[in-house]
């Protein structure tokens, strides 16, 4: 442990007053070998081979969990307690609710625990890939485990010292107490015995009761990271400072697969403060994976002066593959497809005949563009290779894929590469693709190991992204004389994220489908489902919700489209959708997937699905009389084993001008570790997906993202921000499977919004954004 | 050679005049607490106080800056403005990446210092030039109201 930590104070993340008990390394529990070298979505990681028993949760996970104290916990002997944090911190609160659970099952007291972050180590830690919504629900149980397997080591080091029974012996708030004598010791006291104390096996360890959690499910604790953010100490990837550091910015070709033919660097030198010009090289062949698009570096004394050189840089490109792309015409494209047959993906009873004898048959479609993941730190990453071993730190949501891919790049073996993870600036999927890190350990390369922090720029940023997808969703449904639906057929069309990392992928894969277009749970008896083809164009990766974007912004629009032409409520047409509460397998609704979970352990339950529907709806006075030009809208969708219902107040004045005064969220998620984070994250999801519906869109133009900077891509601000918005937690019970919380959020604001506005105007709004659609 | 005065001390740095303050600031000093977010002044990530004004380090040429005070948010605490300024942005749990705080943080200081009881039009027209991308926008506000006396900034 001792390497990483050193290099952390070496970059100012850490400072020297911690002292840490040895910690030595111990398997708590033997788990499978690992699956694969990369790690990716739970969806990419082969398939378990028939032999094998299916495996789910953080079991299905490459590497699996950890539980053992030895990795986490280290107290030191003025009681500090250490706990490693090894999910990546991008404004989720991991680092405050993961050390939380541990301190809250160790009897730890919160005011004296350290956070220290993981390198990237999955051999030693199990998973770290952040993202999918998973850190809580896989790690919970595992963190529990391995703080009650700390408090149980403490307690027996005691017992030890004072030759009593261990049962005599209590944990409680920093310390160890035999209450029978009054004695009493902090947990610094016994820390060294402790850890020479043999880790419980896990049918040993006793996990509180959750009525005895302090801080577990509390929101009694303020953010960890927060003084050191507040004060400008937090580091994040742009901040690292190594010592003889040069800076590094590139020159990307502007088109995905495209590449330099040629270049003069002459001028670029010339500038004050340059030191050198190295050429990257590109992808030799698609898929892009997580490799550096190539290009070429100017590396100086300082980041303006590299982006001076940048600037006097001359190219001749070869565009390649991809030099026509046009979103405009592509738009077209996807709307083709859409209105012929695809791939069938689900198809229960028969739309085809149900179709033709209904009553009246009600169609639209809907168009979500290319978003940006736009965090506002742009990627960014330092690395130096020291003895032929190279450290990269970076802010990056899978620290091991970064480290597997830097190995690969760098022709080392895994265990010379060291990722450390700093903060992250943002993450929403683009920083699990550490392509950056990937950049800066070849530009120390080029400069015989020196220290390299590659920065990118937001122009960088939004040209280069793993781009959320763009989609057509075609959807039809037959109506019965009382407006009910009785047969539904959804077309999704979008190039999906697996071209990424497999060149000829042109259908959505069953993880893709899985968000909220196979499953959806509505009790109409004729559902067909189909997914024609798309091929990819750019980048296309993960963006905080995935394809439940595009899925849920058309699903629970066109329910609303069909209340209003049966002339009735949108939320008890919904709730008539949705059907009487059952729980259902999810492989029933066509879902392979269900979010990698168990369908047993986590069935979808549409129970849960009315219940945050009704009671978004209730909190929000559904019903009540607005103003002219207000409305309300709802809006309920299932994602990331989580049931999130919205409904959105809107005003629209003469000008066709939107403000939301008042958004209303039900979450339920199952238990919480930190209801206040869960709070912030529905919030800061809802104002994602505000900004999403409303302003987000990039477009193509010549193979080349056309927007460079945030007047191009805009973002909500303040003023157009929700004005208030009102979170309730459905109570949930620890001993049931937990949900997502990063995620689920964003999916039903944008249609609720969109409904809100058909409430207010009778416009409805099949294709995003809305920028000026309602002006007049 | 251009002199700059940053919370209090003075530095002398070697870099061409219209090198921005950001880059002077973060590359050269080595204060990191002001970030970069955009380069053109459009997300306010890297808002400074010049001369008790909010600016923007990323377009601000350090050649501009002769004879001028800049505090950064690592000096912000310096007052009692800034002091209450982060206490409620702790007490409502604004942040979440926490990389836009810093310029969010910088601006409502110098919205309070010039008007120490803003209303929420205030509020907006203070803080619009500043982007987060977390959306924490209602507990900014909530925390500025807290900072200036008027309310709670709730965690809610």
């Amino acid at each position: 442990m001792s390497p990483p930590l050193d290099a952390m104070r070496a970059a100012g993340a850490l400072d020297d007053s911690l002292v840490l008990a040895n910690v030595s390394r111990r398997r708590f529990v033997q788990r499978s070998a690992a699956l694969g070298a990369f790690v990716l979505a739970a969806g990419l990681v082969p398939r378990a081979r028939a032999a094998d028993a299916e495996k789910f949760g953080a079991d299905g996970m490459p590497h699996g969990w950890v539980d053992n104290p030895l990795v986490f916990v280290s107290v030191s002997e003025d009681g500090t307690v250490s706990i490693v944090c090894h999910r990546s911190e991008m404004g989720q609160g991991v680092r405050t609710g993961m050390p939380m659970v541990v301190a809250d099952e160790m009897e730890a007291d919160w005011r004296r625990v350290r956070v220290v972050q993981a390198p990237g180590d999955e051999d030693r830690y199990g998973n770290q890939d952040t993202d999918g919504s998973r850190s809580t629900r896989h790690f919970f149980m595992p963190m529990r485990r391995c703080g009650a397997a700390a408090r149980q080591m403490l307690e027996a080091a005691a017992a030890a010292q004072w030759k009593v029974p261990t049962s005599e012996v209590q944990a409680k708030n920093g310390e160890v107490i035999h209450a029978r004598t009054g004695r009493k010791l902090g947990f610094g006291a016994v820390a060294k015995a402790a850890a020479g104390m043999p880790v419980p096996a896990m049918s040993d360890v006793r996990l509180k009761d959750p009525s005895q959690f302090r801080y577990i499910g509390k929101g009694n604790l303020k953010l960890y990271d927060a003084p050191d953010i507040v004060s400008g100490k937090a580091q994040y990837a742009q901040d690292v400072r190594l010592s003889g550091m040069v800076y590094a910015v590139v020159a990307r070709p502007e088109v995905v697969l495209g590449k330099v033919k040629s270049y003069d660097a002459s001028d670029a030198m010339k500038v004050p403060g340059v030191i050198k010009v190295v050429a990257i090289e590109a992808s030799p062949a698609p898929p892009p994976l997580f490799n550096p698009l190539g290009g070429v570096a100017v590396i100086a004394r300082n980041t303006w002066a590299a982006m001076q050189g940048r600037k006097a840089l001359k190219f001749v490109w070869d565009d390649g593959p991809n030099a026509s792309y046009d979103s405009a015409a592509y738009k077209a494209t996807l709307q083709q497809a859409a209105r012929k047959p695809g791939k069938v993906v689900r198809n229960d009873g028969d739309f085809a005949g149900a179709s033709a004898n209904a009553v009246k048959r009600i169609e639209a479609e809907y168009y979500v563009p290319h978003l940006a993941h736009a965090t506002m730190e742009p990627p960014a990453a330092a690395a130096r290779i020291v003895d032929g071993k190279c450290e990269v730190w970076g802010c990056i949501q899978s620290p091991q894929a970064a480290r597997n891919d830097v190995a690969k790049r760098l022709g080392m073996p895994v265990s010379d590469v060291t990722v450390h993870v700093t903060l992250l600036g943002g993450g929403f999927g683009r920083k699990s693709k550490p392509d950056f890190a990937v950049e800066a350990a070849v530009l120390s390369k080029a400069m015989d190991g020196k220290p390299v922090k590659v920065v990118w720029s937001r122009e960088d940023d939004l040209h280069h992204d793993y781009f959320h997808t763009v989609s057509v969703e075609h959807l039809e449904a037959a109506v019965d004389a009382q407006g009910k639906p009785v047969a539904w057929l959804h077309r999704t069309v979008a190039p999906t994220i697996v071209s990424t990392f497999a060149a000829n992928a042109v259908n959505e894969a069953d993880w893709e489908l899985g968000m909220g277009v196979v499953n959806v749970p509505f009790a109409i008896p004729n559902i067909r489902i189909e997914n024609p083809e798309a091929v990819a164009h750019t980048r296309i990766g993960w963006f905080r919700s995935v394809s439940n974007v595009p899925h849920a912004f058309a699903v629970q629009s066109f329910v609303a489209e069909l209340a209003a032409a049966a002339m009735r409520d949108q939320k008890d047409y919904l709730l008539e959708v949705i059907g009487p509460p059952r729980v259902v397998s999810p492989r029933m609704l066509g879902d392979t997937w269900n979010h990698g979970e168990s369908p047993e352990r986590y069935p979808v339950d549409t129970g849960r699905l009315r219940r945050v529907a009704e009671t978004a709806a209730r909190e929000a006075g559904w019903g009540r009389a607005m103003p002219k030009g207000s409305g309300l809208g709802i809006a309920a969708h299932y994602s990331f084993v989580t049931y999130v219902a919205a409904v959105v107040e809107v005003a629209v004045n003469a000008k066709g001008e939107i403000t939301i005064p008042r958004v209303d969220i039900a979450v339920d998620c199952g238990a919480t570790v930190n209801p206040e984070r869960v709070r912030a994250q529905m919030q800061g999801a809802c104002v994602m997906g505000v900004a999403a519906a409303t302003l987000g869109e990039i477009t193509f133009k010549d193979g080349r993202a056309q927007q460079d900077n945030f007047h191009q891509y805009e973002v909500t601000r303040m003023p157009d921000a929700p004005r208030d918005i009102r979170v309730y937690i459905v109570p949930g019970d620890y001993a049931q499977p937990m949900g997502g919380v990063g995620e689920p959020g964003v999916p039903p604001i944008l249609p609720a919004l969109c409904n809100a506005i058909f409430a207010a105007t009778g416009k409805r709004i099949r294709e995003l954004p809305i920028r000026d659609q309602l002006r007049t | 050679m251009a002199a700059v005065n940053i919370n209090g001390k003075s530095y002398s740095v070697d870099v061409p005049g219209d090198t921005p303050l950001l880059w002077v600031l973060r590359d050269e000093i080595g204060l990191t607490g002001t970030k970069f977010g955009c380069g053109m002044a459009l997300c306010g990530a890297c808002t400074i106080l010049i001369d008790g004004e909010a600016g923007r380090a990323c377009v601000t040429p350090i050649s501009t800056l002769s004879g001028k005070k800049i505090t950064t948010i690592e000096a912000i605490a310096s007052d009692k403005v800034g002091k209450a300024v982060q206490a409620a942005w702790i007490d409502a749990g604004v942040p979440q990446c926490g990389y836009c705080q810093a310029g969010q943080i910088v601006s409502a200081v110098a919205l309070l210092k010039k008007n120490p009881k803003p209303t929420d039009g205030d509020i907006d027209a203070a803080m619009a030039g500043n982007i987060c991308r977390c959306g924490t926008y209602t507990r900014i506000r909530s925390a500025i109201k807290q900072a200036s006396g008027q309310g709670q900034g709730a965690m809610s």
